[in-house]
């Protein structure tokens, strides 16, 4: 814009930019998986993909649900305390069988998702406050209902959630790719998904094209408790143990990273979910990168804050941040 | 006499901003113990006239003086430093402090320790309030007051900083009455102390009963200045419209043609509308194949009655029926569903969704209709797409374009697809042509001809007298949220309108039907 003497170089100049913006993500993922190709030592086998895709489930799960909630020009600072509360309640209710520990679990999730939506929509607190306040409150609330401790779960239906395979494929990846299936369907092809970025994309609009605003926020922060128990499920299972004090801890700085890098711009009005899926992937390698090599993990950090900056960078210039 | 050097003089300033020329040359001064009155339609350049004086901008050519001396206000802070105050029509105060914190924040009275005197604070704070016959507890916090006292507040802190120049910004938009009363106490002190106001208004009553002088700017320049008192309503109304009270209208400046045939049994009525301060008891009919205008000076209630026909805006009471049948107010759902479409004045704020495509901005209100189960039919939505942009000559590179970089033009356009696609019985436009170039406005005007002929009601709410005098088949004239009157087929002049317009209903044209509506 500013070298007008200079309009072809300039136009290559955006063209590159406005490339590299709608798929940074993917190349700097592209880079890093060839970075670890070369430099570490037994990165191409199949027990280093298939720890990156577990570790990586629960970040995904959540992710999406954000992913929505900032679509929505909102956000859901709580999934991390909502991993926690299903984690406290899922051991409590499975002596009646794992289908109703499963259910009171993900019940706790929606309800949480309840409280959240309901707060945003029908009250008009801030997405940011609201879900605050379930970050503080539910990890307490979680702990509470623990009675404080770690309980074992032995139900093997349960536990094949973290632990089992289903054709070679973990199943937490399953659980996931399920979820990111289920998600961009609703993105892309319903109503639901088209409210969600109209709202977030201009309320006002949205509001006065009849769209049904309050009902849509709500349902979105329902979604997004209802992913964040179901990774609190997958988390349980996989330690094999509840542990409300420690599962989901800041997770919902990874998600907001892996949402924010994936291409949904803070200020809402669009869903990335592939991006996100990409997102959760890259900041997962970057740490797995840093492990594996031995380098210090406060490098990874430093490198994951760069990531965002230049992430946020990008989507500013159009305007959006 | 004092009166010869202004305290406050504006000498041929320009401001400009990318593409638009906001001052051009305006000049402006103000008086020692006089009440200056500010008026001006939407982008006549008012508040950055304001904004120029007080130093929010920097004039790019032009002088400002004040006290006889040449001036630059860097920021805000600075002019008021300088003595010149000015009040919001949105308070900006503390709603937790306290009144006399509010009063005087920023310059607390100190005891000998540096420390907050609070005892001399509330005391001074209370001597101000009543000084200027304001009635508040200066211990209570702000916000445990109603709008109209905390107003009060916010102009007793701009006035008890020794200000030498006042400017206050509608500042009755959100008074009652009895505050008014209060105000006008005020600034008849104002006025014995030396100071000079500039009073930003649109309500003619209040401009007669206070202002001295008046200057109407239009388009950036300055239309008028003088004595308002040698003004007539009329002639004030005229100024700001741009029109000449002798120019003989030719009509087809527009792109409107005749009138319409009219259907006998109404497909709107809209009863008793009322949303306090700003709408009472609005009243008014739509017939199939009919343009019916809201006219009305900024602030006359014409987008508020508009937004409670179409439940955007809840209201207090009153009903809006569609042929015949009562619908939910307060919920715009209801109205489209009932047949009702609103393309809204504010294309940025309230129309487009700027980073959606085309298409989604399209196929936005018609998303239920199309969908089955909550599944979006992809091809009965291109079909639709393709069938306005064509029908409409939207110029787009494809239906993927994101909107936001479409002319402002084609935007409406695509807003008007949006409602189009709905086959709406009534259509409510809300400045249709406004910012766009002329090309497509000529198109627009066709366009709300050819929908009316189609049978569809229309409810047409513009700035511009032409348009409305030339595009209706009946104008209702709205005056403070109140029908002043109504004016049908020959009535439909632009001096009748201005007339309506400036004293309502003692005008003597048309309106019978309304006048018990109307509250003297």
């Amino acid at each position: 814009m500013d070298s007008g003497a200079r309009p072809n170089k300039s136009l290559d100049a955006s063209t590159v930019t406005s490339w590299v913006r709608g798929r940074g993500v993917y190349v700097a993922f592209v880079v890093l998986v060839i970075f670890n190709l070369i430099v570490t030592p037994n990165f191409a086998s199949v027990v280093t993909l298939s720890t990156l895709l577990i570790t990586v489930s629960p970040i995904v799960l959540v992710s999406l649900g954000v992913a929505l909630t900032i679509g929505t020009e909102g956000i859901d600072l709580s999934v991390g305390s909502v991993m926690a509360l299903a984690s406290a309640f899922l051991p409590l209710y499975l002596g009646y069988g794992w289908p109703v520990g499963l259910s009171v679990a993900l019940l706790v999730g929606v309800l949480a998702g309840l409280v959240n939506g309901s707060l945003v929509a029908f009250v008009g607190v801030q997405p940011i406050i609201a879900t605050l306040a379930m970050l503080v409150g539910g990890r307490g609330l979680a702990q509470i209902f623990a009675g404080g401790q770690s309980l074992p779960v032995t139900d093997p239906v349960i536990l094949w959630l973290g632990q089992g395979r289903l054709f070679g494929l973990p199943a937490p990846v399953i659980v996931a790719a399920v979820a990111v299936l289920v998600v961009g369907f609703l993105v892309r092809r319903t109503t639901f998904g088209r409210y969600v970025v109209a709202i977030g994309g201009n309320r006002s609009a949205s509001y006065l094209s009849g769209h049904p605003v309050r009902r849509t926020l709500l349902a979105v922060y329902v979604i997004s408790g209802l992913l964040a128990a179901l990774a609190g499920v997958v988390a349980t299972a996989r330690l094999g143990a509840s542990d409300p004090s420690n599962i989901g801890l800041l997770i919902e700085l990874s998600a907001i990273t892996a949402v924010v890098v994936g291409g949904t711009p803070l200020s809402g009005g669009r869903v990335k979910v592939v991006g996100t899926v990409m997102g959760a992937l890259l900041i997962q390698l970057i740490s797995n990168t840093f492990i594996a090599n031995d380098l210090p993990f406060t490098w990874a950090q430093v490198l994951t804050a760069a990531i965002i900056l230049v992430a946020v960078y990008l989507q500013k210039g159009r305007g959006v941040v | 006499m004092e009166q010869d050097s202004p305290i406050l003089e504006v000498r041929r300033v320009t401001k400009r901003f990318p593409g638009v020329l906001a001052l051009d040359g305006v000049s402006f001064d103000l008086r020692p113990g006089e009440v200056h009155a500010l008026v001006g339609e939407n982008g006549a350049g008012k508040s950055t006239l304001i904004k120029v004086v007080t130093g929010v901008y920097r004039p790019d050519e032009g002088q400002i003086l004040f006290n006889g001396e040449e001036v630059t206000f860097a920021e805000p802070r600075e002019s008021q430093a300088a003595g010149i105050s000015t009040i919001y029509q949105e308070i900006n105060l503390i709603p937790l402090l306290s009144v006399a914190q509010n009063v005087f924040l920023g310059r607390e009275p100190r005891n000998s320790l540096g420390m907050i005197d609070k005892a001399r604070m509330n005391r001074d704070a209370a001597e101000i309030l009543e000084r200027y016959g304001i009635r508040a507890d200066v211990t209570a916090p702000l916000r445990s007051l109603g709008l109209g006292v905390q107003q009060m507040v916010a102009i007793a802190r701009a006035i008890s900083v020794d200000a030498r120049a006042v400017i206050m910004d509608e500042p009755t938009s959100s008074l009652e009455a009895r505050e008014v009363e209060t105000l006008f106490g005020v600034i008849g002190q104002l006025r014995e102390e030396g100071v000079g106001v500039i009073y930003v208004s649109h309500r003619l009553e209040e401009l007669y009963e206070i202002c001295d002088r008046v200057t109407v700017l239009r388009d950036g320049r300055v239309a008028h200045t003088g004595d308002l008192a040698e003004l007539s309503r009329l002639q004030l109304i005229a100024h700001m419209l741009g029109r000449e009270l002798s120019e003989v209208q030719e009509e087809g400046a527009t792109g409107f043609g005749g009138e319409h045939e009219t259907a006998r049994e109404p497909v709107l009525v809209a009863q008793s509308l009322s949303q306090r301060p700003r709408l009472h008891e609005v009243s008014f009919d739509v017939h199939p194949g009919e343009v019916v205008g809201l006219a009305g000076l900024l602030g006359a209630g014409r987008t508020e009655t508009a937004k409670a026909i179409f439940g955007a805006e809840p209201i207090d009471s009153g009903s809006v029926r569609v042929e015949g049948k009562d619908i939910k107010t307060g919920s715009p759902g209801a109205a489209i569903r009932a047949g009702i479409a609103f393309l809204p004045e504010d294309r940025k704020l309230e129309g487009i969704i700027p980073d959606l495509s085309v298409r989604e901005n399209i196929v936005a209100a018609a998303l239920p209709k199309l969908a089955r189960a909550g599944l979006v039919s992809e091809k009965a939505q291109d079909d639709l797409v393709e069938e306005f942009m064509q029908s409409l000559g939207i110029k787009a590179s494809s239906p993927n374009q994101p909107v936001r970089e479409l002319s402002g033009g084609n935007q409406q356009k695509v807003l008007l697809a949006r409602w189009m696609c709905m086959n709406p019985k009534v259509l409510i436009l809300d400045e249709p042509t406004r910012g766009i170039d002329i090309g497509a406005k000529v198109e627009i005007q066709k366009l709300v001809d050819d929908l009316a002929a189609k049978g569809l009601g229309i409810i047409l709410i513009s700035s511009e007298v032409d348009e409305i005098t030339e595009g209706s088949d009946r104008v209702v004239a709205l005056r403070d949220g109140t029908v002043v009157g109504l004016l049908s087929e020959d009535e439909i002049t632009e001096s009748n309108l201005m007339a309506l317009l400036a004293h309502g209903e003692d005008s003597g044209h048309g309106g019978q039907e309304t006048r018990e509506d109307a509250d003297g």
